[in-house]
């Protein structure tokens, strides 16, 4: 893309769980200002490929390049201190701890000065958790939780979001809303996005580029629009509806 | 109606006739039947009078919980629900508690019903108190389930103990420092103590970061025995079951607490009298409890202790916003150990004499459930439930063998009545207007 190195590359990765491969191999690029999303079936790898990125765990083989610096084999506590964020599967909030404190759990990472400031622009983004600001976050919706999750991620002030099926048990209201967000979070801020998703249609159109992986291949890639016209595409993961 | 009445009651009697028929054969051989040792052999002497009795309380007993309870329209026990407290009792008075109970505490040596055997116990209940509050910032906020704090304990006691005993006088005879050092030893020492228990706590961390819940829990318990065996083991360094005595005790910063010329009574103008000690003692360890509390409170609200709260609900979420687990593991399990060794030291040069006898599995398993039974990071809960515990256990001195029976059923009930322990909301540590508890019921276990 115009020639500019991408934010995030991702060359010939390998990942192991124990003897057993994850990851065979994965090459994705993501470009500053874009929103990638991978789709694929449970078990693909896709999750595997999000927490590798994020060095945890390692990978076995190949390189992974952050603004150019090499984060392969970094400290996870590291790679999120370099303006990376992610908010992972099955949101893990924290139950216990009011939404208040969740979201400053985010912001660990950053300086406490702006702190004020991001709150107020989460809260706009998600309104609805200003209501609920000091209740638990054990108490939210599954929707509100997923909310809070991205909130979460957004403290650190990131320019990369990882964010792992955020669509994961939700009514179609709800992600619609939530893809919402973060389609605006990318064309108002340039906030550029990693989207792990089974939801593959929702992901497609939300997406400019996107991946398609299969027992932990990429066996497909091109533009969202052009994954959604394919007839593989469709065969695989478009079956059933555009739920 | 009256029909399904008979059905129950005839119901109950069967049910009853079982249970009793089930007490038979069971006290039947235990208590019916005795041998006795006579000459030429043993015996067997037949008890069946006893036998009876307790069938009776069987069949009787059963009978009245069935048609009262079990089979009952209206079973009596529906009032008792009534009994139990609700949740959130604290609520509004809750925010006095704390001051009152500080109040009693600062003034309690100089209240008319203080005795000497009264103030031992509660120097005692404050141990316990300063050890539940220390071993909750592992529990209760990191939630790393640690079975074997009483090492820290034993490093804390025995790290005093051997620097006062033996240390110091080699430092004094070799002409390294003056003898004075000796009226300091406790001052010194304390510090070092905390110091080499939590050095202590970053060893046992070590190994233990993948670890968790029930993993962890074994492996600080083996940590807590090898510690206790080691002690016993090491004769030449620690005097293995024989313990060290003559523990120096603790000076008033420099003044020692001793009869005649520049004594404590001397140099204040007061009457010698053994209690002024026990006081001090008394002033020592609240001082030092204050100081694990303050402390504690402080860390909640640093991004330390968040951290570690964070650590309990959820590690991969702590992993995945860029918090370093490691570091946070390792600071809990060093802070709570550094407590722990100040409670050492102190339980040292207050007894004088210790051995591995004092730091056995049993201790660790008090402290834990004075965490647990105050509410895992409520730290006014700690406080009851140490006067519960500890108070608890010198009440039923008198029942003796019985002593632990009772104790176990107190325990039971009060699991059962509060399941998240006496005192079960969690305040959170930052708001943007108004703090508001939470309440007990929404504190689960995992999901919340």
């Amino acid at each position: 893309m115009n020639g500019k190195p991408p934010l995030l590359s991702i060359r010939g990765v390998e990942t192991w769980y124990g003897k057993i491969v994850a990851l065979r191999g994965v090459d994705v690029d993501v470009y500053k200002g874009e929103i990638v999303t991978m789709i694929g079936a449970n078990g693909a790898g896709k999750s595997t490929l999000m927490m590798t990125i994020c060095g945890d765990p390692k990978a076995h083989a190949g390189t992974i390049t952050y603004e150019g610096i090499d984060i392969t084999n970094a400290p996870t506590h590291e790679i999120m201190h370099m303006s990376i964020a992610q908010s992972p599967e099955g949101r893990r909030i924290f139950p216990r701890m009011t939404v208040l404190e969740n979201l400053q759990m985010g912001a660990a990472v950053t300086d406490m000065e702006h702190f004020d400031d991001d709150l107020g622009r989460v809260f706009e983004l998600f309104p609805i958790l200003k209501n609920r600001k000091g209740q638990r976050g054990g108490t939210l919706s599954g929707g509100e939780q997923q909310m809070l999750a991205i909130a979460r991620a957004l403290m650190s002030r990131p320019k990369l979001l990882l964010l792992d099926e955020p669509s994961l048990g939700l009514a179609p209201m709800i992600v619609k809303q939530i893809f919402d967000v973060i389609r605006e979070l990318n064309e108002s801020e340039g906030l550029t996005v990693f989207l792990v998703e089974q939801n593959a249609y929702h992901a497609l159109r939300l997406a400019h580029r996107g991946y398609v992986m299969v027992n932990g291949e990429i066996t497909m890639t091109g533009t969202g629009a052009e994954l959604l016209a394919r007839e593989e595409v469709q065969a695989a993961y478009l079956e059933g509806g555009r739920h | 109606m009256a029909a399904t009445t008979e059905n129950r009651v005839i119901a109950s009697l069967k049910d009853s006739l079982i249970s009793a028929v089930i007490a038979f054969a069971l006290f039947g051989p235990i208590v019916g039947l005795k041998t006795e040792t006579e000459p030429g052999g043993l015996a067997l002497s037949a008890h069946f009078g006893t036998v009876g009795v307790i069938v009776a309380i069987v069949f009787v007993g059963r009978l009245l919980l069935n048609l009262l309870v079990w089979k009952a329209d209206r079973p009596i026990t529906r009032g008792l629900s009534g009994l139990i407290p609700a949740q959130t009792s604290l609520g509004g008075f809750g925010k006095f508690v704390a001051p009152v109970a500080l109040l009693f505490a600062l003034i309690f040596p100089f209240l008319p019903i203080t005795d000497r055997y009264i103030l031992d116990l509660s120097v005692l209940v404050l141990t316990y108190v300063m050890l539940g509050w220390g071993l909750n910032i592992v529990v209760g906020l990191a939630g790393l389930l640690d079975l074997g704090y009483v090492a820290f304990y034993a490093v804390g006691a025995y790290s005093y103990a051997l620097l006062s005993t033996k240390f110091f006088p080699m430092l004094v005879e070799m002409g390294y420092v003056g003898g004075g050092i000796m009226d300091w030893a406790f001052w010194i020492c304390l510090p070092l103590a905390g110091i080499l228990a939590a050095f202590w706590g970053i060893i046992l961390g070590f190994p233990v970061l993948r670890l968790r819940g029930d993993y962890l829990a074994i492996v600080t318990l083996a940590f807590g025995e090898i510690v206790r065996i080691v002690l016993l083991n090491w004769y030449w360094f620690t005097g293995g079951p024989d313990g060290i005595s003559r523990i120096p005790r603790p000076s008033f910063f420099g003044i020692p607490f001793s009869r005649g010329e520049g004594g404590f009574a001397d140099t204040f103008n007061l009457d010698y009298s053994s209690m002024q000690r026990i006081v001090f003692f008394y002033y020592l360890i609240l001082a030092l409890a204050l100081l694990t509390n303050l402390v504690t409170l402080r860390l909640r609200r640093l991004p330390i202790g968040r951290a570690w709260e964070a650590l309990r609900e959820d590690e991969i979420a702590c992993r995945s916003l860029g918090i370093n687990t490691t570091n946070t593991k390792l600071t809990a399990f060093a802070i709570g150990a550094m407590f722990g060794g100040f409670a050492g030291s102190f339980f040292a040069t207050r007894q004088g004499f210790i051995s591995p006898e004092s730091f056995t599995f049993i201790e660790s398993a008090v402290i834990l459930a004075i965490v647990v039974l105050g509410g895992l990071g409520s730290q006014i809960g700690v406080v009851i439930a140490a006067v519960v515990m500890i108070g608890g256990f010198e009440i039923f001195r008198q029942a003796e063998e019985f002593r632990m029976l009772i104790f176990g059923l107190l325990m039971v009930f009060i699991m059962v009545w509060r399941p998240r322990g006496l005192i079960s909301s969690r305040k959170p540590s930052i708001g943007l207007h108004s703090r508001k508890a939470i309440g007990a019921e929404n504190v689960a276990q995992g999901q919340g």
